[in-house]
């Protein structure tokens, strides 16, 4: 995790666009200026973080169902369960299982484990539609390849 | 055009349950954005339940295109009677 530049997963560990099912690894750091507020002399892992390293790890999961050509952009948090703290340091492993794939839209179920122990879940409801510049769509393709999703130049 | 009450129904106790819309102010006639409010995060949940509902593609898409680029009027598909109507016209395409 880089969490100053809100990049929450580090790698896409496996990918089966067949079965809609992604899986990816990110390690929470031991610093941040995140953990110098949240919470001073207790530092941990802001629950909204975790949601959004669900999303941006199912977000990889859809950028590739949609051969790159469109962007998901998450519209919805559906009963979202943070079981507990998460520390500096800790490694995480963030699940995407794809629900349903809609007409402009897709739904999937995220998942955080930690030492194989799920430790949060939601429902996430993304918005997919036409990149709104090229080179933010450059952008998320290069990001992509650094996650280790799209072979480079394919 | 002509939708089995069925169909309506099911449509129709989804749209309430999803926008707090009361039930009997749904009719035949009204219009999903104009006269019940629906906007667009809340017909995507309505999208959603009748996709699952039906085991369906709503192509809302093209849709959407179709009426930006003049080929169709947004009452064709945001009517009640008329959104009805092509849901069950997917639905039979579906079998």
């Amino acid at each position: 995790m880089q969490l100053e530049y809100f990049q929450l997963v580090d790698r896409v560990e496996e990918l089966d666009k067949k079965k809609g099912r992604i899986e990816c690894s990110a390690a929470v750091p031991m610093k941040s200026t995140i953990f110098e507020g949240h919470f001073p002399d207790y530092p941990i892992l802001p629950g909204v973080l975790l949601i959004e390293a669900m999303a941006q790890c199912s977000g990889f999961m859809l950028l590739s169902l949609e051969s790159f050509e469109r962007l998901p952009f998450l519209l919805q948090v559906e009963k979202a369960k943070l079981r507990t703290f998460v520390q500096p340091g800790e490694e995480l492993r963030v699940i995407g299982t794809l629900v349903h794939q809609g007409s402009g839209y897709a739904v999937t179920r995220g998942e955080v484990l930690r030492e194989g122990k799920s430790i949060a879940d939601s429902e996430l409801r993304f918005r997919v539609m036409a990149f709104p510049t090229e080179k933010l769509k450059q952008r998320v393709r290069e990001r992509a390849e650094e996650v280790g999703l799209r072979p480079a130049g394919t | 055009m002509t939708t089995s009450q069925n169909t309506f129904d099911v449509v129709a106790d989804i749209i309430a349950d999803t926008s707090s819309i009361e039930r009997d102010k749904i009719t035949a006639d009204s219009h999903t954005i104009n006269d019940l409010g629906i906007d667009s995060l809340d017909f995507l949940d309505i999208t959603f339940a009748v996709d699952k509902k039906f085991g369906i593609k709503m192509p809302v898409e093209q849709w959407m295109e179709d009426v930006n680029e003049g080929r169709a009027s947004a009452d064709d598909f945001f009517i009640m009677t008329n959104l009805v109507g092509k849901i069950e016209e997917l639905i039979a395409a579906k079998s």
